[in-house]
């Protein structure tokens, strides 16, 4: 027997981390760490790190514990660089047995040692996991040690798994970037100028935004952590403005660099039209100069007619679709429900693994009546509320893509393993396109759930909407001139010109 | 033969050729009928692997974890064990429960199995689910330890004894594909027996679409079969490289007294041939025709592309009993291996490879305990024409500018892994076809004249 969506019930632990708008007065726990045994999507505190850390390419990143932990974080992400690849290896101590009960500093010490001989790193980040936690080991002092020998910044990242929510991860990958931040003295740029914090070039989408702003004449210090550089974060004090998207994983940066440096910090999203308009619109505000504003408002024009007329195919295939909408942070759910309704989807569930209260007060504002939202949430209940409500799309990442293909249920992936640029402009329409080639596809009719729900009745084939132009799309693939001034890399024998 | 531990010049591991010891376990416990497999440790690793698995299979595979925080990485984790439980069973309603330690829990030293006692006692009178337990902490060895501690600690917990049924056969597959457990039933149904395959997750991992959604999807081997495990005519352990007291085929033979047939991967013809005999031996029965044919078309097209293939190199990497099959079936076309490498390192890896292989005029070097850098250092002085082995070497090919004909688990960057054929000879056909390919294909693309007949 097999469970209509009823049977699937919440466990009783996590029933205040789902609520259904209108139902009852606004009400989501969340901040809390996951339910035993209710198989949270969520990962733990090194994830956290690791994915903020991760897009720095020039740092050495080890991860001190057993093997698992880095070989499942091994090329993980689709952060592009147009430089160094050092970020895409995954280094290990591989602990033993011997180690656990022995401790693990001296092979974490040899580890570092041979590894920034071989590499020559410009700084390099020391991840502990569980076990370090509990074996005992002086991450600190190691990392002290090797930086004296070796005169590169090794610098501890306090990520054991256990202690804390991915949350917990991204606040230690912020004091570890922090360790860098105000260490070189090079001469400030002269003009306006920004660090772009939280956009990880996924599929080159730092080159995409920060190509927007230097158009407009801004000055981009330093990505962090897309395409990252470390010399470049070490003089990224020197910014007048810090723009943070993805504020849940880096804001703690930000908030730091506002208390020592005093540089004022903004949140915004580059996914969608709105968000991304609103994003250029409010930093040409902050620097109140009205050339710059009159720039910005020329490559929005520019960019939203250059995409209008495909995306309105779209919305016509895609109009009064709805779809279940579950990601990391709360920021990119906000974004999704509007894009979203610019393409005539009503989103129907909404939640994330790591919103806040204020998060999720500002989603439940966007959305529509009677959507589900959810805090922490997990396959059985994600499948249930799908199945409940209908909908024809789940935005999720790969974890939760089985749960829509079972039942015959349109997915896009938008996160950090996918390999389409979705921001600025050309990522909504990336976007549009995702979305309407999984919604539209004539496979579902073939599909059990499908001819159930609908009674077998097939909608007609529609002609496919022909994929956008090609140099358009290609636009944004093309990494920008590799910086000079950095060391070449030998990788696994081939010689990586930095 | 030259056999190396590991690099012994390089502390770190870089880019491993391994996946952690829960990894294995969760996978062999997703193919016991109605099981859901549960971590007992971090939240992160559970997480991780589903994820590992997902990016794999592209089927649904849901891991509980116990969600240690602090409190529990301090004062141990029963508390969240009982909760996690408690949970898992009102939410999946399974009928086994496949408990995986990680390093977390073993290096705190956890008693999972007054654990669970307790946990049965505080439950009086309530249905449980059945539990397995399994050991596995990572830093003792790879995931084909752990699956083949999971399936151990399956049959040590659930099988039992009896009068012997001399139409059953125990299969102990090994970690192969969904295809491959379709495959052998096929074949050990073929002759009049009725095979336990264990673990079975060609359903779950390889299902179809769905009307309504599976709390736990559909197939397995059932807790039923498995109890009759002990009273099986025969057991067809396959895989060679764990220790011989290690697998469940040892607990069937020494705790029920059923006949351990212990034979590599059935990959290449000698090596399916084995299987063959096993079951002729255990059946009484001669192989049925329909596989004597197939037995012939495959020996057929080894001589129709014969000189495409005689001579060439390859590199080979995964688990070891892969690699050791593989190395075998090479070796039988022709094909020279030269380089054989696993992330495991049981030490009977280079053993394996010499009597998978047998007359190989040459051994390859042999290196266990390998990382991907490591294997690249050493394949730049064997010159290869090939590599086979799963899709983390994608770097090693693109780097060494060869073919990556792919095989084994994980693999992340093509379709359809689930659906690969490797075993008895209609796998052998089908990887041969592909390996032929693939060197047809590189010959052609390298032509200056872009040939049309080959
Ligand atoms: S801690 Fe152990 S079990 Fe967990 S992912 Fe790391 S290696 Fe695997
Ligand atoms: S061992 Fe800890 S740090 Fe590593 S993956 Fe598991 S939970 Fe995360």
């Amino acid at each position: 027997m097999n469970p209509t969506p009823d049977d699937i019930q919440i466990l009783e632990a996590r029933k205040a981390q789902v609520h259904t708008k209108g139902a009852a007065p606004f009400q989501l726990a969340c901040e809390k760490h996951s339910v035993a045994g209710a198989v949270s999507q969520r990962a733990c505190v090194f994830c956290g790190s690791r994915v903020v850390l991760y897009p720095i390419t020039d740092a050495l990143h080890l991860v001190h514990g057993p093997v698992g932990c880095a070989a499942y974080t091994w090329d993980i992400r689709g952060s592009q660089s147009s430089g160094p690849q050092l970020h895409r290896m995954s280094f290990s101590t591989d602990l033993r047995e011997k180690d656990v009960i022995y401790g693990g500093e001296k092979k974490c010490e040899a580890a570092l040692m041979e590894l920034i001989q071989r590499y020559q790193p410009k700084a390099a980040f020391v991840y502990a996991t569980c076990i370090v936690g509990l074996i005992g080991d002086d991450l600190e002092a190691v990392c002290r040690r090797v930086t004296e020998r070796t005169g590169i910044d090794v610098i501890p990242v306090h990520s054991e798994g256990f202690a804390g929510s991915k949350k917990d991860g991204y606040s230690a990958a912020c004091r570890a970037i922090d360790h860098l931040v105000g260490t070189s003295d090079a001469p400030p740029p002269p003009g306006p100028s920004i660090n772009i914090l939280g956009d990880f070039n996924i599929a080159g989408e730092t080159w995409l935004i920060r190509e927007y702003y230097e158009r407009m004449g801004l000055n981009v210090i330093a990505t962090i952590t897309g395409d990252g550089r470390v010399d470049d974060i070490r003089r990224s004090h020197q910014a007048q403005l810090n723009v943070v998207q993805c504020s849940g994983s880096i804001k703690g940066l930000a908030q730091i660099m506002k208390k020592d440096y005093d540089i004022p910090f903004m949140h915004v999203s580059y996914f969608g039209l709105e968000d991304m308009s609103k994003a250029l619109y409010d930093v040409a505000e902050h620097f109140n100069d009205p050339a710059m504003m009159v720039k910005a408002q020329a490559l929005v024009r520019d960019e939203i007619s250059a995409v209008m007329p495909e995306l309105r195919k779209y919305r016509e295939a895609l109009q009064g679709k709805k779809a279940a909408v579950y990601t990391g942070g709360a920021f990119k759910a906000f974004s999704l429900v509007r894009s979203l309704r610019t393409l005539g989807v009503k989103t129907v569930i909404a939640g994330s693994q790591t919103g806040n209260p204020q998060d999720y007060l500002k989603l439940e504002s966007l959305c529509d009546e009677g959507t589900v939202l959810l805090d922490d949430t997990n396959p059985l209940e994600l499948a249930k509320f799908i199945d409940q409500t209908g909908a024809d799309l789940l935005i999720g990442g790969v974890k939760e893509r089985p749960i829509a293909y079972k039942l015959g249920v349109a997915f896009c992936d938008h996160n950090h393993e996918r390999k389409d640029c979705l921001a600025g402009y050309v990522g909504m329409l990336n976007f549009a396109r995702e979305v309407y080639s999984s919604v539209c596809s004539p496979v579902w009719s073939l599909t059990p759930r499908q001819r159930r729900t609908r009674d077998g009745q097939t909608a007609p084939l529609p002609k496919p909407i022909p994929a956008p132009p090609k140099p358009y799309l290609r636009r944004v693939r093309t990494a920008p001139k590799p910086k000079s001034n950095l060391t070449p890399l030998t990788l696994g024998g081939l010689e990586v010109t930095a | 033969m030259i056999t190396k531990a590991s690099n012994p010049n390089f502390v770190a591991t870089r880019n491993a050729c391994k996946m952690c010891t829960p990894l294995g376990a969760c996978l062999a416990f997703a193919g016991i009928e109605k099981c859901l497999p549960f971590l007992h440790g971090s939240q992160g690793c559970s997480t991780y692997i589903r994820r590992y698995l997902i990016s794999h299979f592209r089927e649904p595979m849901d891991i509980a974890s116990s969600n240690f925080g602090e409190q529990a990485a301090i004062f141990g984790g029963q508390a969240n064990l009982s909760q996690g439980l408690s949970n898992v069973i009102q939410g999946y309603n399974p009928k086994v429960i496949g408990l995986a330690t990680t390093c977390l829990s073993e290096t705190i030293g956890d008693d999972v199995p007054m654990f669970l006692h307790e946990f049965a006692a505080e439950h009086p009178g309530e249905a449980l689910p059945v539990m397995i337990h399994a050991s596995t902490p990572s830093y003792t060895g790879s995931h084909a330890d752990g699956y083949v501690e999971a399936i151990r600690a399956t049959v040590a917990t659930i099988a039992e004894g009896g009068e012997r049924d001399v139409k059953l056969v125990d299969v102990l597959p090994g970690i192969v594909s969904p295809a491959d457990l379709r495959h052998l039933r096929e074949i050990v149904k073929a002759f009049g027996l009725e095979p336990i395959v264990l673990p079975d997750y060609s359903d779950r991992l390889d299902g179809p679409s769905w009307a309504e959604y599976r709390r736990i999807p559909e197939g397995g081997t059932p807790l039923e079969d498995i109890r009759r495990m002990g009273t099986a005519a025969a057991a067809l352990d396959l895989g060679t490289a764990a220790k011989d007291n290690a697998t469940a085929g040892a607990v069937l033979a020494k705790k029920f007294g059923v006949t351990r047939h212990r034979i590599g991967l059935p990959i290449g013809v000698r090596a399916s041939d084995a299987l063959f005999e096993a079951l002729e031996s255990i059946s009484g029965q001669p192989t049925p025709e329909a596989f004597v044919a197939e037995r012939g078309r495959l020996v057929d097209s080894y001589v129709d592309a014969h000189k495409y293939v005689f001579g060439k190199r390859a590199i080979v990497y995964g688990d070891e009993d892969m690699v050791a099959a593989m190395s075998g079936f090479l070796a039988e076309i022709g094909v020279m291996p030269v380089l054989c490498a696993s992330g495991g390192k049981s030490g009977t890896l280079a053993d394996a490879i010499a009597s998978a292989a047998p007359g190989l005029a040459e051994m390859p070097e042999v290196i266990e305990g390998v990382d991907f850098e490591d294997l690249t250092e050493a394949a730049e002085s064997v010159s290869a024409d090939l590599i086979v082995g799963h899709s983390k070497g994608y770097k090693l090919a693109r780097e060494l500018d060869l073919p990556l004909v792919r095989v084994g688990l994980p693999i992340h960057d093509r379709f359809g892994a689930a659906r690969m054929l490797h075993v008895g000879y209609e796998g052998t056909q089908q990887l041969f076809d592909r390996i032929v390919n693939t060197l047809l294909e590189s010959k052609q693309d390298l032509s200056e004249m872009g040939y049309t007949y080959l």
